[in-house]
């Protein structure tokens, strides 16, 4: 009896114990499904924009893509630099049931080395399974042709074009194109500094010198890019949004393919440079630095070999001699420094000195020799000039006295850098009495004036300088910016490019002007005259001057032979004319190192060019 | 009257089959959200989903065929099935098959069979047999000896090591003494001694990527594409979701695979990232009505012993659910349980139904019990 009481009141008070339990336990259960709901409140509400953030940055991957870069042509519009497709077998591993088999049958079809496969198959290993792997790069056009017909047999198997730049005339522009190459350290820094790197993101390539360097904002173009949707693995899914890439602008040069031609074929193994202008607004006609070398060699990379054979090469190949050759320019600035004389009344047109072959300075025995050993006798400004007489200049220089041809010569771009559209450029010397005193701690000595009136001594230009100084006579006083290229385009406009002319010298006389071309008019013209011999028989009316620059130190009274002298210290031959002499649409200066005299070996050359020139009408349309 | 006729009837065509029609309701209703949203975790995988049909229509038979046990006799066969249980459990480590690290596997020769899943159901149900064999408050020594019980087969299973199952297995026989009426000066003690153990578990017990898992858990972003990735995956999918989530088959994070485990274990992520904040609370709610529903009919039932196991499953289920959620919302480390009914899945879904069935039985059988 009591043993049931106590059950059936057990079972009551159990019962009670269990619901309070049942109670707690779900109030607790409601409690924590509050957290959850909380939790999921601050993640879904409260961050929601923190994390809506980071599942785009997941999914949503920009793919850029590079532009194509600029085209160059030369001025009647033929290909300098194009972009060549260059095709490369790739392989997407994921889609190749048998590896094995598939490189046995390929390696049927077309060449692979053992080192190539190994390195196929290392990158496989090392890479995701959809991803396109190159088997081969560079293939040759029978291997594209033949992979092509047997595409079907090979699934996962394909042939990728990528552009490439290639110049199609080889050696032939290489010092005024310059070459492109791989975007180094260094190049990244500077684009990142330049705040360009990001359009540079689909970019292999970057302009490594000469135009291809200068105008590298220009080429390159704007960057395109895909936004894509990826999985979890990068594989792509679709495309969500394109942005196309510009295209680089091409860039029209003055540079004429026949007149390069020309300047290669009649420099043949001759170490020198020709670089050829238009006075009228300083478009590059001809732009050629012998020896050259093929900058072709240089866009897929230069193996070390190549690159010390052109490093190391005596002649030195990779200097460009038009903007970095310095030569004594010699007598070709004798009409500089008659425009001087004349300005100054230092000495008028009847002026007339008597040479007896040498110069020399009051108390002093030093004699200053003139070309011509036994002297050209009375001679007036023309006929020194014409007859490139040295002691008509050497008295007009002490005249002159250093500062005011230093300051003359100056005004007409010696000493300086032209600012043509290539960095690889060297500024020359004009010296003065305190560039000496800053190069050598020396003050200025008479003695030193001297040769530096027929353009020796310290002085030295470069080629275009030359040009560009002689077109300040030809312009009345306007200096020209020398410039390549003459125009851009893209596809739908073409602008031109043609910086002002410089306004350096105002003449008291404008008849000066006259005079001095009067002077090289008739070192070609008259019997007698420098590059007489040179021009006989040319179907236009050309002016110029001739100059032999000395390298070697002669003795006093020692006579000058070719023959006796080691041949790199002979006398560089220099040039520098223009044509037609009434309306000149042309100047152009040879540089020939160690090549003898002016007159007889660069002469000739400038005349091949000039009659090239005029035959083929390459400036004729302006 | 018609309509009262027959829903009557229908209610009584129920009670013959002992099924509980507001339970079987909620677990369709359920069952059905899974469906749905497994179609979209799986990469809309056909073959998964008939798998998973199959699996849920085995688990439901297994469910209706416990239910018809009366609770007497799942009484009496609680403690032959404990023992038989740790008698596999004992032969699993001996022989059992060693898969992802573990060994969790006993090959029965037709099928591979994890005793650990029996232990979800036969610890608690035996626990409750011991208890409910003596008067309610258990006193302290009936305490020690259900704790014992708890206590072998989680050290077994931990040594597998399955660290999530044995917990929840100690936590299923724990909950039958807390609904058994345990005071609350023990529980605080047990809590205490638990804190003790901690740190032995930490360096004795627990294995080199288990403890990688809690440290991840602590700190997800110190390793962001190794361990931490799953759980910054994770929170990025059901972050970036919303109130309204992206669109059902329209999660970037689980149809792009950046969530790993999309369609078991972080099958959650992707119901928040695809349906959002309010498809949360839809799920939510139908888990808190079968809790509540169950725990009603635990509470409603005539003896202890059904009491304790119907109010034990019960809990376990919303600890299941909980553990899920809380793991792959970031709440606690990641343990590797399922999110029941949800995600796709094996023998888990089996016992899970089962434990159901047990609770039907309770719910269904009282009046036969009470006649007399």
């Amino acid at each position: 009896m009591l043993k049931k009481r106590v059950a059936i009141q057990d079972f009551a008070a159990e019962a009670r114990l269990f619901n309070r339990r049942a109670v707690v336990a779900m109030l607790i259960v409601v409690v924590l499904f509050c957290l959850i709901i909380f939790n999921q409140y601050q993640l879904q509400v409260v961050s929601y924009q923190d994390y809506q953030t980071r599942s785009e940055g997941n999914r949503i991957k920009v793919v850029p893509m590079a532009p194509n870069r600029g085209l160059i042509y030369d001025r009647s519009g033929i290909l300098l630099a194009e972009n060549k497709p260059v095709f490369s077998l790739e392989l997407v591993p994921e889609q190749i049931k048998d590896m094995t088999a598939t490189l046995t049958s390929l390696s049927e079809l077309i060449e692979l080395s053992p080192e190539q496969t190994e390195s196929f198959l290392k990158q496989v290993k090392a890479q995701r399974r959809f991803n396109s792997i190159a088997l081969k790069e560079q293939l040759n056009d029978t291997e594209v042709a033949i992979l092509a017909a047997n595409q079907h047999r090979f699934p996962g198997v394909t042939v990728e074009a990528r552009l490439s730049r290639h110049y199609p005339f080889g050696d032939l522009f290489t010092h005024a194109l310059g070459y492109i190459g791989k975007i180094n350290t260094r190049e990244l820094q500077q684009l990142d500094a330049d705040g360009e790197a990001a359009n540079y993101a689909a970019s292999r390539d970057i302009g490594k010198i000469g135009l291809e360097r200068f105008y590298q904002r220009e080429l390159h173009g704007t960057m395109g890019y895909q936004e894509v949707e990826v999985n979890n693995r990068g594989r792509l899914i679709r495309v969500l949004r394109s942005v196309p890439a510009v295209s680089g602008q091409n860039i029209h040069l003055g540079l004429d393919v026949g007149l390069q031609l020309t300047a290669q074929q009649v420099l043949k193994a001759q170490r020198g440079a020709i670089v050829a202008m238009d006075p009228r607004d300083g478009a590059i006609l001809a732009f050629y630095s012998n020896p050259s070398y093929d900058p072709n060699l240089f866009v897929h990379g230069i193996s070390s070999a190549n690159y010390s054979a052109l490093l190391n090469s005596r002649d030195r190949p990779l200097i460009n001699r038009v903007t970095q050759g310095t030569y004594p320019p010699a007598s070709t600035i004798k009409p500089h420094l008659a425009l001087l004389g004349l300005e100054t009344n230092t000495i008028t047109p009847a002026t007339k000195i008597w040479d007896p072959g040498y110069f020399m300075l009051p108390n002093s025995d030093h004699r200053f020799r003139d070309h011509l050993r036994w002297g050209h006798g009375w001679v007036d400004v023309y006929t020194a000039i014409m007859k490139s007489c040295d002691t008509f200049f050497y008295e007009l220089g002490i005249k002159l006295g250093v500062d005011r041809i230093s300051d003359y010569m100056s005004k007409m771009g010696f000493g300086e850098k032209t600012g043509i559209d290539i960095l690889e450029e060297s500024s020359g010397i004009m010296p003065s009495r305190g560039w000496k005193r800053a190069r050598h701690n020396q003050p200025w000595y008479p003695g030193d004036t001297v040769p530096l009136s027929i353009g020796q001594s310290y002085w030295t230009t470069t080629p275009l300088q030359l040009i560009v100084a002689t077109s300040v006579i030809l312009n009345q006083g306007k200096l020209p910016t020398p410039h390549l290229v003459t125009a851009f385009s893209d596809d739908k406009n073409k602008t031109e490019h043609a910086p002002a002319l410089q306004p350096v010298i105002e003449v008291v006389k404008e008849s000066n002007w006259q005079i001095v071309m009067d002077t090289m008019h008739r070192t070609v013209k008259e019997l007698g005259g420098t590059a007489h011999r040179a021009f006989i028989g040319a179907s236009y009316d050309a002016a110029g001057k001739t100059g032999t620059a000395q390298l070697a130190a002669i003795a006093q009274d020692a006579k000058y032979d070719a023959e006796a002298i080691d041949e790199r210290l002979r006398d560089n031959a220099m040039y520098i004319g223009y044509a037609p002499y009434d309306n000149p649409s042309i100047v152009i200066a040879v540089a020939l190192e160690n090549a003898g005299g002016g007159g007889s070996n660069a002469a000739p050359i400038a005349r091949q060019m000039l009659d090239y020139y005029f035959a083929a009408g390459v400036n004729s349309d302006e | 009257m018609n309509e009262q006729f027959n829903e009557n009837a229908r209610r009584s065509r129920l009670a013959m089959f002992h099924i509980d029609g507001p339970l079987l309701l909620g677990l369709l209703a359920l069952m059905g959200f899974g469906l749905t949203i497994l179609y979209s975790a799986s990469g809309q995988n056909i073959a998964m989903m008939e798998a998973q049909l199959v699996r849920l229509g085995v688990a439901l038979a297994v469910m209706t065929a416990i239910a018809q046990v009366k609770p007497q006799t799942l009484k009496r066969w609680s403690l032959p099935l404990f023992l038989a249980g740790l008698a596999l459990l004992v032969a699993v480590l001996l022989v059992g098959h060693v898969g992802k690290g573990a060994q969790r596997w006993l090959d029965l020769g037709f099928m591979k069979f994890q005793p650990s899943e029996v232990m979800k159901l036969a610890v608690p149900m035996a626990v409750a047999w011991f208890i409910s064999s003596h008067s309610l408050p258990p006193r302290l020594w009936h305490l020690l000896v259900g704790f014992m019980m708890c206590a072998i087969p989680t050290l077994l299973i931990a040594k597998q090591p399955d660290l999530g199952t044995s917990i929840l297995i100690a936590a299923a026989g724990v909950f039958v003494l807390f609904m058994s009426g345990m005071s609350w000066r023990i529980i605080a003690f047990v809590a205490a001694v638990i804190s003790a153990f901690l740190p032995v578990l930490w360096l004795f017990l627990m294995h080199d990527y288990q403890r990688q898992r809690v440290l991840t858990f602590l700190n997800p972003e110190s390793d962001p594409l190794g361990s931490g990735y799953h759980i910054i995956q994770s929170k990025i999918a059901i972050g970036s979701g919303g109130l309204e989530g992206k669109g059902y088959l329209q999660g970037t994070q689980s149809q792009l695979e950046f969530l790993p485990e999309r369609h078991t274990d972080f099958i959650f992520a992707v119901i928040s990232e695809e349906i959002g904040l309010l498809g949360v609370l839809v799920l939510l709610s139908l888990y808190l009505f079968i809790i509540g529903r169950c725990m009603f009919i635990a509470s409603q039932a005539q003896d202890n012993y059904s009491k304790l196991v119907a109010g034990s499953f019960t809990l376990t289920f919303f600890v299941y659910v909980f553990v899920n959620i809380g793991m792959v919302s970031g709440l606690l480390p990641v343990v590797g349980v399922p999110l029941p009914l949800i995600s796709y899945g094996g023998t888990s879904m089996v016992t899970l139904l089962a434990a159901f069935g047990v609770i039907m039985s309770v719910g269904t059988h009282k009046r036969i019990l009470a006649a007399p």
